[in-house]
C-alpha cells in the first residue's frame, strides 16, 4: 500500500508486518518514534507482540537475548549512547548466535551533547559479529528491516542484524513508502536450531576452554562469510516478489566514471546530485553507496582504475575515517595501477554531529581531491 | 523541483503542516519529502521545516537554501529570523496575517489562519491549530490541489472542523 | 513436611568448592521447580559450579548471561514463553554481586514491570567467584580482599529495596533449612508475577570456616537473628521456621561470628553495630507482624 512515512515509522511498520513476537526497547532521540509507534501497534492489536518497556538499553538487548533464546522473532531499536551502553550485550548477542534485529538511529556521542547524525556509534560496533546495513531512504528502511529478519534467522547466518538510519536526516524525514500487504512466505517462521528446549536441556554460554572458544569464534566468521550469499538471495527474492532491487552496495553512474564518490546513508544519496552537477561540468563522476558494512563487500572490481573520494560521517581517532580504511584494506588492489603506482582514495570527514553537507559541498570534495589526502570538512587548521 | 521553507514556533504544528503539504503533493501524483530542522523541542521556539516537491524521487537531504516559497505561521518570528534568506527572486511568501504585507518585490499571500482556527474553536493545549487551515491557503496558492489537501487532512484528523478550516482559508485568501 | 522429590537436576559432577551452599541451594530450587524450568545465570559462582563446556552438571537448560543482565534476560525469556503459550518457569539464580550491585537496575526494572519470573539471590556476602572481594552485601566488620581491615559500611538492605517494588511474593531463606527453601520456591512458582527469594549462602573459603561446617554456620546465622526467615505474599508477612523461635530468644551473635575467620579483626564497635542492626531488623519485623495481625482481626 502506498503511504507516506518517516524513516522511524517505516521501521516500526516493518516490525509489525514481520509479525515480530517480542519487542524490548528504550526510547532515545532520534529513535523514539520507533518505540512509540511499536507500543501503539501492540496496544491497538495491529501487532500481536509482547512489548517490554525496559529500564535501559543494556536491558533492552538483555531482554532480546532472553526472548530470541527461546526461538521467537525479536526486535529492538536504539541510537548513539543507547547503543554504546548496550555494547556488552551487542557482543554477547552475536556470540550467542541470536538472530535479533535492531534499528539504530545514527547519532553523535557526547560530550558535548549532540543529537545530530554520525556513524561512529554503529561503526564502533563493527567487530562484534553483527551484520550492519546502512539505508538511505524511508522505503529502503522498511524493505531492509523486513529482509533483516530473513537474513538473521537463516540457519547459515544466525547472527543479529543492525539497520542504520541517519538520525533526523532519515529517521524524521517523511517520504512516500510502499508497504507490502502480503509478505507470503518471504519471511518463513523462525526455526532457531539452538532454541531453548526443556526436553533437551543444555548449558548455554558455559565456561569454554580456548580450543572450543576459538572454534566458536571461527564459526561466527564463517556465518559472516556465508551471510553474503544469504543477503544476496534475500535481496534477489525481494526484487522478484516485490519489485524493488537492492545490492551489497549500490552504484550510480559508476560504469564510465573517472571518479567515484563512496559514502553510506543519506550522504550517498546527496552525492548522486553532486555527480549530476559534476557531469555537467565534464567531470565523469559516479557514486558507490555502501549498503552493507558487515559483511564488508569486495569493491576491488568496482573501484579499479578510478579516482576514489570516500566520505566518512565517522572517525577512528588515531587511524582515520572508518569507511576509507575499510576500503583501503578490502580493495587495496584497486588502487595500484599497472605501473605499480598507487592512486589512493581521498578521505573526507564530513557531517559529524549532523553537520550540514550539501551536494555543492560534495561536488567541491571531488573537484579538490588529492590521492591519499584527508580533509576535515569545515575545519581550518 | 519546488522547495518550500516553513517558519513556525514550537507548538504551532509547523512540522505536521509540512508533512501534510508534502502528503497532499504526493496525493497529486508528485514525489515529495518533508523534513523538520530539529532542535531541542521547546514550546515557542522558532522552528523551520522543509518541503520538497518534484516529479521524480528526491535525493537531497540537506536544508533548503533557495526556496520557491516561504511560509510564515507567526510573523513575530520575522523580528529575529530573516525569513526571506535565499528566497528566489521570483519566490513567493505566504504569511499568517490579517493584513497584507509588503516584502520587497515578492508576491505575498496573506490569510488569517489564527482567526479561522479560533472561529472554529480549533485549539489544542491553548494553541490555535494552524496547520490544517494552512493547507487550504497552500492549495489556493496553486501548489497542491484542493482535493488532495482535503484528503491529506482527513487521513490524519478525524474532526471535520479541520477540513472546514482549510476550505475557509481557501475561500478567504486572495489568489 | 513437604515430600521432596528424589529426582535430581544438579548432578554429582559440579565444579563447586567442598561444602558449597550455593550448589545445595540450587539443588533444592531445581527440585522444587521441576523439569519445565530455565535457569538464567549471570556471572557468579554458579558460572563455575555448572561445569565446563561441553559438559554440564545441571539437568535443566541453563542460560548464562551478562553480569548486569539476569533479570533483563529473564524478562525477555518469560515474555517470549508466555507469548507462545508456554508456562516454563524462568528463574534467575544470581549471587549477591549480580543482584545488590551490578544487577540491581535490571532487577528493579523487571520487578516494576511485573515480569512473571522468580529471582533467587544466593547471598554469600562477597564477590566470591573472583576470590572474595567486598560487595554491597558484605556485613560490617567482615574482612575481604578489598576490605583488609574489615568493612566499615552496613550490608545493603536488599529486601527493603525489593519490598518497595511490591512483588507478588518475596521471601528469605537459608541453605541450612532446605525444606523451608523448597516450600518457598514451590509457593513462589505457583503465583504468576514477579517473585523474589533471598537465600543466605555461607561460603567456606570466603568466610573462612571448615567445609563441613556449612550447615552449622547457616543455622547459627538464623538462631542468632543475624539472618531472618520470613515471606511476604502480596505484602502479608509471615515469619517462618527457626526464626519464629529466634525472634523470641536468640543465641549469642558472637557464636556465629567466632565460627568464621572473616570477623577475626572485627572491632567491638563493629560487633555492637551488627548486634544493633540485627535487633532493629527483628523489632521491625515483629512490629509489622503484630500490626498486620491486629489489622486482620479488625477486618
Amino acid at each position: 500500500m502506498l503511504t507516506f512515512s518517516t524513516g522511524n515509522k517505516a521501521v516500526a511498520t516493518a516490525v509489525k508486518d514481520a509479525k515480530t513476537v517480542v519487542v524490548a526497547a528504550y526510547p532515545i532521540t532520534p529513535q523514539t518514534e520507533v518505540v512509540e509507534e511499536t507500543a501503539n501497534n501492540v496496544a491497538s492489536g495491529a501487532l500481536k507482540a509482547r512489548y517490554i518497556p525496559v529500564e535501559s538499553e543494556h536491558s533492552s538487548m538483555g531482554a532480546c537475548i532472553g526472548a530470541a533464546a527461546t526461538g521467537v522473532r525479536t526486535f529492538t531499536a536504539t541510537s548513539s549512547h543507547g547503543l554504546v551502553y548496550m555494547c556488552e550485550q551487542i557482543h554477547m548477542s552475536a556470540a550467542a548466535r541470536l538472530p535479533i534485529v535492531m534499528a539504530n538511529a545514527n547519532r553523535a556521542l557526547g560530550p558535548g551533547w549532540n543529537i545530530g547524525a554520525e556513524h561512529t556509534d554503529s561503526m564502533s560496533m563493527r567487530d562484534s559479529g553483527w551484520l550492519q546495513a546502512y539505508v538511505s531512504t524511508v522505503q529502503e528502511a522498511y524493505d531492509t528491516t523486513l529482509m533483516a529478519f530473513r537474513i538473521a534467522e537463516n540457519e547459515n547466518v544466525l547472527l543479529p542484524v543492525m539497520i542504520n538510519l541517519d538520525g533526523f536526516l532519515l529517521t524524521h524525514i517523511t517520504q512516500p513508502m510502499d508497504t507490502i500487504d502480503d509478505l507470503g512466505d518471504y519471511l518463513p517462521p523462525t526455526n532457531t536450531p539452538h532454541a531453548i528446549d526443556i526436553n533437551n536441556p543444555g548449558g548455554y554460554g558455559t565456561l569454554t576452554p580456548p580450543t572450543e572458544h576459538f572454534k566458536f569464534r571461527h564459526d561466527i566468521q564463517r556465518g559472516m562469510k556465508d551471510s553474503v550469499a544469504v543477503i544476496e538471495d534475500a535481496q534477489a527474492d525481494f526484487a522478484k516478489r516485490f519489485g524493488r532491487t537492492y545490492g551489497m552496495y549500490e552504484e550510480y553512474l559508476c560504469d564510465d566514471a573517472d571518479v567515484v564518490i563512496v559514502a553510506a546513508g543519506t550522504l550517498a544519496k546527496e552525492s548522486e546530485v553532486a555527480a549530476d552537477i559534476l557531469r555537467k561540468e565534464g567531470i565523469k563522476a559516479g557514486v558507490l553507496r555502501i549498503r552493507w558494512l558487515r559483511p564488508f563487500p569486495d569493491l576491488t572490481a568496482a573501484l579499479k582504475g578510478k579516482d576514489v573520494v570516500v566520505i566518512d560521517r565517522d572517525y577512528s581517532f588515531g587511524l582515520g575515517g572508518i569507511l576509507v580504511n575499510e576500503i583501503r584494506t578490502k580493495a587495496l588492489e584497486a588502487f595500484i595501477g599497472k605501473d605499480g603506482k598507487a592512486n589512493l582514495p581521498f578521505s573526507v570527514i564530513a557531517g559529524l554531529g549532523g553537520q550540514e553537507v550539501t551536494y555543492d559541498d560534495i561536488a567541491d570534495f571531488v573537484r579538490n581531491r588529492k590521492s591519499g589526502g584527508e580533509l576535515w570538512f569545515g575545519v581550518t587548521e | 523541483m519546488y522547495e518550500i521553507r516553513l517558519h513556525s514556533r514550537g507548538g504551532q504544528g509547523g512540522v505536521t503542516a509540512a508533512k501534510l503539504i508534502a502528503q497532499a503533493a504526493f496525493l497529486d501524483g508528485k514525489y515529495a519529502t518533508a523534513t523538520p530542522l530539529y532542535g531541542a523541542e521547546r514550546r515557542g521556539a522558532p522552528v523551520v521545516s522543509f518541503i520538497r516537491i518534484d516529479d521524480k524521487p528526491i535525493r537531497i537531504y540537506s536544508q533548503i537554501r533557495k526556496p520557491d516559497l516561504v511560509i510564515v505561521l507567526d510573523t513575530s518570528i520575522m523580528q529575529t529570523v530573516d525569513v526571506l534568506a535565499g528566497l528566489k527572486a521570483d519566490g513567493k511568501v505566504l504569511v499568517n496575517s490579517q493584513h497584507p504585507m509588503e516584502l520587497g518585490s515578492h508576491k505575498v499571500y496573506h490569510t488569517d489562519l489564527t482567526g479561522i482556527a479560533l472561529s472554529l474553536d480549533l485549539v489544542l493545549a491553548g494553541n490555535p491549530i494552524l496547520n490544517t487551515p494552512l493547507l487550504g491557503a497552500v492549495a489556493k496558492a496553486g501548489i497542491i490541489s484542493r482535493e488532495s489537501a482535503q484528503k491529506a487532512i482527513s487521513s490524519v484528523f478525524a474532526d471535520d472542523r479541520n477540513t472546514k478550516a482549510a476550505v475557509k482559508a481557501f475561500e478567504d485568501m486572495e489568489p | 513436611m513437604a515430600e521432596i522429590p528424589d529426582e535430581e537436576f544438579i548432578l554429582k559432577t559440579t565444579s563447586a568448592c567442598a561444602g558449597c551452599s550455593a550448589s545445595l541451594i540450587l539443588r533444592y530450587v531445581t527440585k522444587a521447580a521441576g523439569k519445565d524450568t530455565v535457569l538464567v545465570i549471570p556471572a557468579c559462582c554458579t558460572s563455575v559450579i555448572q561445569g565446563v563446556y561441553p559438559n554440564t552438571a545441571v539437568n535443566v537448560p541453563v542460560y548464562n548471561v551478562a553480569f548486569a543482565s539476569a533479570a533483563a534476560v529473564a524478562s525477555g525469556m518469560s515474555e517470549a514463553f508466555r507469548a507462545v503459550g508456554k508456562k516454563t518457569n524462568v528463574i534467575c539464580f544470581a549471587g549477591d554481586g549480580g543482584t545488590v550491585d551490578i544487577g540491581i537496575q535490571a532487577l528493579s526494572g523487571a520487578l516494576e514491570r511485573g515480569t512473571d519470573f522468580l529471582y533467587i539471590c544466593y547471598d554469600n556476602e562477597a564477590y566470591s567467584n573472583t576470590g572474595m572481594q567486598r560487595s554491597g552485601a558484605t556485613p560490617i566488620g567482615a574482612k575481604t580482599t578489598t576490605t583488609p581491615l574489615g568493612k566499615n559500611e552496613y550490608k545493603k538492605d536488599l529486601d527493603a529495596i525489593v519490598e518497595a517494588h511490591n512483588p507478588v511474593y518475596m521471601a528469605t531463606a537459608c541453605s541450612a533449612y532446605p525444606v523451608d527453601l523448597y516450600n518457598k520456591v514451590k509457593k513462589a512458582l505457583s503465583i504468576p508475577g514477579p517473585k523474589f527469594i533471598h537465600v543466605l549462602s555461607p561460603c567456606p573459603p570466603g568466610w573462612r570456616f571448615p567445609s563441613e561446617k556449612t550447615i552449622e554456620l547457616g543455622k547459627l546465622a538464623v538462631t542468632s537473628g543475624m539472618w531472618l526467615l520470613y515471606e511476604r505474599e502480596n505484602g502479608k508477612l509471615t515469619i517462618t521456621g527457626a526464626s519464629k523461635a529466634a525472634m523470641k530468644k536468640s543465641t549469642p551473635i558472637e557464636d556465629y561470628l567466632k565460627a568464621q575467620g572473616r570477623f577475626r579483626t572485627a572491632t567491638p564497635e563493629d560487633i555492637a553495630m551488627l548486634k544493633e542492626n540485627s535487633k532493629r531488623k527483628m523489632a521491625r519485623l515483629a512490629h509489622e507482624a503484630e500490626a498486620q495481625a491486629a489489622e486482620a482481626e479488625e477486618a
